[in-house]
């Protein structure tokens, strides 16, 4: 198991400071949801944390830097899945799957037999076995967001990064997908960090939390400590009531003003 | 899996290219022309019966007519089916970053104001060189203009650069009215260039196609797109950078002996998506084998359909070609559904 831990973390885009002063962390095997409103940079702290964005600061993966990691090296601690992955409508399942395994491939090498092993068995882990050879153009939403889910465990990184891994999804795969994610979090022993919109389905999931607001860390710990009233006011511009549920997990309901 | 496609991709070729050296204005026996064909082989020997003219005829006329076609069609689209992977753009062919009309600036060029005859080496020369700078003065504002090089800054840099230069080179052409013919007959194009042409594409065929071909799992990789590209620990700027170089480097080889040939790098790679999947270490290989065995059929109509008369490549390419590409799609269509 993997902890994350981030010191000092800034990103600047086109001259404008997207993220600055950020620290996290993330213990080993732990599920760290990011919310924040839109633009606040969440999926910009993602981007970061994966090597995908030049940023200052560190960012620490069981005390390494990642920065003095050669990308290749990177790829296979961290893997990452964007908010709106390109899917190529032509690309099957399994050809898709198995781009996962590109930081164990040499620069112009082939995959090998072991290459096609892990990624085949994943795609049966995920039910996606009879899936292989469809075209990628042809899945409904859930299954396009397994597929994604599938190519991320297929890099075999002890730590997943999801950018908003339910968007466009309805009710029950949102579930079903974060039940999965859950469930191998918990085989597995991956940390995983995730952006979430819904702040009730990031409080049912999470160990911790983390509320960005204008670039900077407004609050972190708990779903409980960070899921308040105050809170989501001052920085969603939100009414809301909070409630508990059976489990002691906060739970957000939307007041009309 | 793969292997089932690439040999009938092959086979198509070769078959397109004995079609290919069987037809021709002179009447000569097919039969004949088999055997004479087998006897070239090696460690095969077959009597033809045909006279020394008709094999002179077949040696320098047909035989390098229908491998320079084949060798420009496969690195037409392959090129193509890279420049279509590089830019994840269906639309972008060998001729969006300027080369087609860098060449054919520096050719009309050579044509008017110097008075380069299209059978020496001054034009191959020239529509190299113009093919590989439109590429480059492309590449160098979409730079500027999009500091590290975003696709869509690339692919407007391409287009401003092609207008500016077919501008040019229409200036250039005014001043030369009597040479219109000369230049329409070299940007129509034609791979009627006898074995000299070819030796002379042959190595940047082999060095380009090769290139692409290493680069197809990579292409892959960039096809879904760079942040998750750069994630899986790809140097993703790096690997486009080389593809498009590799794919240019093809293009203007083939530009500089065929002149300005369309359709073919757009077409082929399209039709070989529908019908073996959309993976470019599939796509590319397919392409190239496809690319060429369609040049190949549209040279021979080309010399077949108003025989003795020759229409331009270029016009069958886009006739045939068009019409063959809704077919593809329409039954491609009615299997998917």
């Amino acid at each position: 198991m993997s902890d994350i831990r981030a010191h000092d973390l800034s990103v600047v885009l086109d001259s404008r400071t997207v993220l600055s002063g950020v620290g996290m962390q993330v213990r080993g095997g732990d599920w760290l949801a990011v919310i924040g409103a839109n633009g606040a940079g969440k999926s910009t702290l993602l981007k970061a944390v994966a090597g995908v964005l030049p940023y200052s600061g560190e960012v620490l993966i069981d005390g390494t830097s990642v920065r003095r990691l050669r990308p290749r090296e990177r790829a296979r601690l961290l893997a990452y899945a964007p908010q709106a992955p390109a899917l190529p409508a032509d690309m099957t399942v399994f050809d898709y799957a198995l781009l996962g395994r590109t930081p164990y491939i040499p620069y112009l090498g082939r995959e090998s037999r072991h290459d096609r092993e892990v990624t085949a068995s994943v795609l049966e882990r995920l039910d996606l076995g009879p899936f292989a050879s469809r075209r990628l153009g042809r899945l409904s939403g859930g299954e396009r967001q397994r597929v994604v889910l599938a190519r991320a465990l297929v890099q075999q990184a002890p730590v997943l990064l999801l950018d908003e891994p339910t968007t466009a999804l309805d009710l029950g795969h949102q579930q079903q997908v974060l039940e999965l994610v859950d469930r191998l979090r918990l085989a597995d022993g991956l940390t995983v960090v995730t952006t979430l919109h819904d702040l009730s389905v990031a409080g049912q999931y999470a160990d911790s939390m983390m509320l960005v607001s204008g670039g900077r860390v407004a609050a972190s710990g708990t779903p409980v400590e960070v899921l308040t009233g105050k809170l989501i006011d001052e920085h969603f511009g939100a009414r809301v009531r909070i409630a508990t549920g059976p489990d002691g997990r906060p739970e957000v309901h939307l007041e009309r003003p | 899996m793969r292997l089932p496609a690439l040999l009938v991709a092959v086979g198509v070729l070769l078959a397109s290219m004995v079609a290919g050296v069987l037809a021709g204005a002179a009447d000569i026996a097919p039969g004949k022309v088999v055997l004479q064909l087998l006897d070239w082989l090696p460690l095969v020997s077959a009597d033809s019966g045909l006279a020394p003219v008709e094999r002179g005829l077949l040696l320098e006329l047909r035989l390098p007519r229908v491998v320079l076609g084949a060798i420009v069609g496969g690195l037409l689209a392959i090129a193509g089916a890279a420049y279509q992977g590089v830019f994840r753009n269906p639309l972008a062919d060998p001729y969006l970053l300027g080369a087609a009309a860098g060449a054919g600036l520096t050719t009309t060029v050579v044509i008017v104001l110097l008075k380069g005859d299209t059978e020496s080496l001054s034009v191959p020369a020239a529509a190299f060189a113009g093919a590989v700078g439109g590429v480059l003065l492309a590449y160098a504002l979409g730079n500027v203009a999009g500091r590290g090089g975003g696709t869509a800054t690339l692919v407007l840099a391409g287009v401003a650069v092609t207008s500016f230069l077919t501008a040019v080179q229409t200036f250039v052409q005014q001043l030369g009215v009597e040479d219109l013919q000369r230049i329409y007959s070299w940007i129509l194009g034609t791979v009627d260039g006898g074995w000299s042409r070819i030796t002379l594409v042959i190595p940047y065929a082999v060095v380009s196609v090769a290139a692409l071909l290493l680069h197809g799992r990579l292409l892959d990789v960039l096809s879904v797109g760079d942040d998750e590209a750069v994630s899986l620990g790809l140097h993703a700027a790096r690997v486009r950078l080389v593809v498009l170089l590799a794919a240019s480097l093809a293009t203007a080889a083939a530009v500089a002996v065929s002149g300005l040939i369309g359709f073919v790098g757009i077409v082929v790679p399209h039709v070989v998506r529908r019908l073996a999947g959309g993976s470019y270490r599939v796509v590319l290989p397919l392409s190239l084998l496809g690319g060429a065995a369609f040049l190949v059929i549209g040279d021979v109509l080309a010399r077949t359909v108003l025989a003795p008369a020759e229409l331009p490549i270029g016009v069958v390419t886009a006739f045939v070609g068009a019409p063959f590409f809704v077919a593809v799609l329409r039954v491609t269509k009615r299997v998917e559904t």
